[in-house]
């Protein structure tokens, strides 16, 4: 059973913005099977919303029903409302303008066989940037605000899959920033990453949140921790509990959320 | 030696000689073709037209009806089945239609090709009244590398990972801008070897051009696509079987400059693709 947000989940002051996205009864099956079942939840400016729980639990399912990545599984059946600004992101946006302003960053990064400079790019240019002075600074923003500038400025020409592992999510990261998105979504960004370039992605995000809405969907309960202002725990297609970072760490209510943060399953 | 080990020794010998035996016939026919051809090989055979009867002289009309002929129907054939296998593979929903189209693609590689010459001679030449033209054969040597073309483009789509369109698509790409700029360059290499493929197959087959192309006999080059042409494959089954007296040699001259001509495009077409690999 999903309950709706209560005024009691508010986090500090400091960190809580305005409402950012609503998602009102959101249903996710894939065939017959529900992924995602009646969710509902608010998103807010200057936060970031971290997602735990075990696999199947529906944390990937919503995010990828924020930016309609879902659109493009054929199996996969979406109900209920979402709104980004109060706008509806089925009937009143198109799924490339929706895009661009809810960036996602996949858990294995997929750098396009192009160069550094043309991956970063992509996104403008597909929108019909094609000023060469403005992209220039968009790459370089961009990828100091990933945290990656240094370690690659001097060879934006070369091919961005000749980086290692945890640079190439940076870029992916710089990448999804160059679109200047609303809300970024976080899939396990880290999964992969090894301890360093992890803390670079978990500073960044740090960062990012003073622009930005963050969900980061993750595994590691850590990491939830670290970085997130709110954190959300889903089980089998439900959200058991929301609340603010510390509190859900130090006081959860609800018995499984307790059983998962200790280890107990999952 | 064990049992297990003899077994491995006994498999491993018969697969080598099977490798053998699709290498030994290559070998042969290019030995065979070489050794009786090359001697008929000169400036003049490759660049004069036949005299006597097509006992002496040269090939060259044969030689530039093929070139025509592959040009033209590649020129037809390669964006038509670029363009559907782009729609098949990157559009079209899995649905009753589709799998209709599929079905006929495979079954249009199946057909015989002398059942496309017949074809090509009703449509093209009567039909459509293109007369006995290299257009008519183009179209008809086109339709039958259609196949060809659209399964190994779609072969070379389907090689772009997928997370190449996911990212494309999140970083707000259109489908189309996804296919032209995430999908299509990673796929060019096997999108041409497709057409290396069919430039052999086209510049090959007799069966298609026997009705809607191929003359005995020209005693002029073709000046345009309204032209009738010689061919090589066509010209070597003529001086093979319909002229008496013919030196050996210009026969396998013939079928040496039709094979090298292939070779020559192939290798054409593997430099391309390989650099276009090595470009990304």
């Amino acid at each position: 059973m999903s309950r709706p947000e209560n005024g009691l989940v508010c986090p500090p002051a400091s960190t809580a913005g305005e409402v950012k996205m609503t998602v009102r009864g959101l249903t996710v099956s894939y065939g017959k099977t529900p992924a995602l079942k009646s969710l509902n939840v608010d998103l807010r400016t200057h936060e970031i919303l971290s997602i735990i729980g075990p696999s199947n639990s529906g944390k990937t399912s919503f995010l990828r029903s924020l930016n309609r990545m879902n659109d493009l599984d054929p199996h996969a059946r979406t109900a209920g409302e979402v709104r980004l600004d109060g706008v509806d992101i089925v009937r009143d946006l198109s799924a490339e303008e929706l895009r661009k302003r809810v960036g996602m960053i996949f858990a294995m990064p997929v750098p396009l066989p192009l160069s550094i400079r043309d991956n970063i790019t992509y996104g403008p240019r597909m929108a019909g940037v094609r000023d060469a002075a403005t992209l220039d600074a968009v790459v370089e923003e961009c990828l100091r605000a990933a945290y990656v500038w240094d370690e690659v400025k001097d060879r934006l020409k070369t091919s961005a899959q000749k980086l290692s592992g945890g640079q190439q999510q940076r870029l992916c990261i710089a990448r999804t920033l160059a679109l200047k998105p609303d809300v970024i979504l976080y899939d396990e960004p880290c999964s992969g990453l090894d301890p360093i370039s992890t803390a670079k992605v978990e500073e960044s995000m740090v960062e990012l949140r003073k622009k930005h809405t963050l969900v980061l969907v993750t595994n590691n309960t850590k990491q939830a921790a670290r970085v997130g202002t709110r954190t959300a725990f889903f089980l089998m297609g439900e959200m058991v509990e929301i609340g603010p970072t510390d509190r859900m760490f130090t006081a959860p209510q609800d018995q499984r959320t307790e059983d998962y943060i200790v280890g107990r399953f999952g | 030696m064990t049992n297990e080990g003899r077994r491995q020794k006994v498999g491993f010998g018969v697969l080598l000689l099977a490798t053998f035996i699709v290498v030994i016939p290559v070998t042969a026919i290019v030995l065979l073709i070489v050794a009786k051809g090359w001697g008929a090989l000169s400036w003049s055979f490759l660049f004069t037209m036949p005299r006597e009867g097509m006992r002496a002289g040269g090939i060259l009309p044969a030689i530039v009806g093929t070139v025509y002929l592959v040009f033209a129907s590649i020129a037809f054939a390669l964006p038509i089945g670029v363009m559907a296998a782009i729609y098949l593979s990157e559009y079209a929903k899995d649905n009753a239609l589709t799998r209709t189209i599929n079905l006929a693609i495979i079954n249009l590689a199946g057909v015989s090709s002398v059942v496309f010459g017949l074809f090509g001679l009703s449509l093209f030449v009567i039909f459509l009244k293109f007369g006995v033209s290299i257009i008519s054969g183009s179209l008809t040597l086109g339709i039958m590398t259609l196949p060809v073309i659209i399964t190994t483009t779609r072969e070379a789509l389907r090689a772009v990972p997928r997370s190449y369109r996911e990212v494309s698509f999140s970083l707000g790409a259109s489908r189309w801008q996804t296919v032209r700029h995430a999908v299509l360059p990673h796929a060019l290499s096997g999108i041409l070897t497709g057409a290396i493929l069919s430039i052999g197959r086209v510049a090959g087959e007799t069966a298609p051009i026997l009705f809607t192309v191929a003359a005995f006999y020209l005693p002029n080059l073709p000046t345009g696509l309204s032209d009738q042409a010689m061919a090589l494959p066509y010209h070597l089954y003529i001086i093979t079987t319909q002229i008496p007296g013919i030196p050996e040699n210009y026969r396998y001259g013939t079928a040496f400059v039709l094979i090298g001509f292939v070779l020559i495009m192939n290798i054409t077409a593997t430099v391309i693709r390989s650099k276009a690999r090595r470009k990304r």
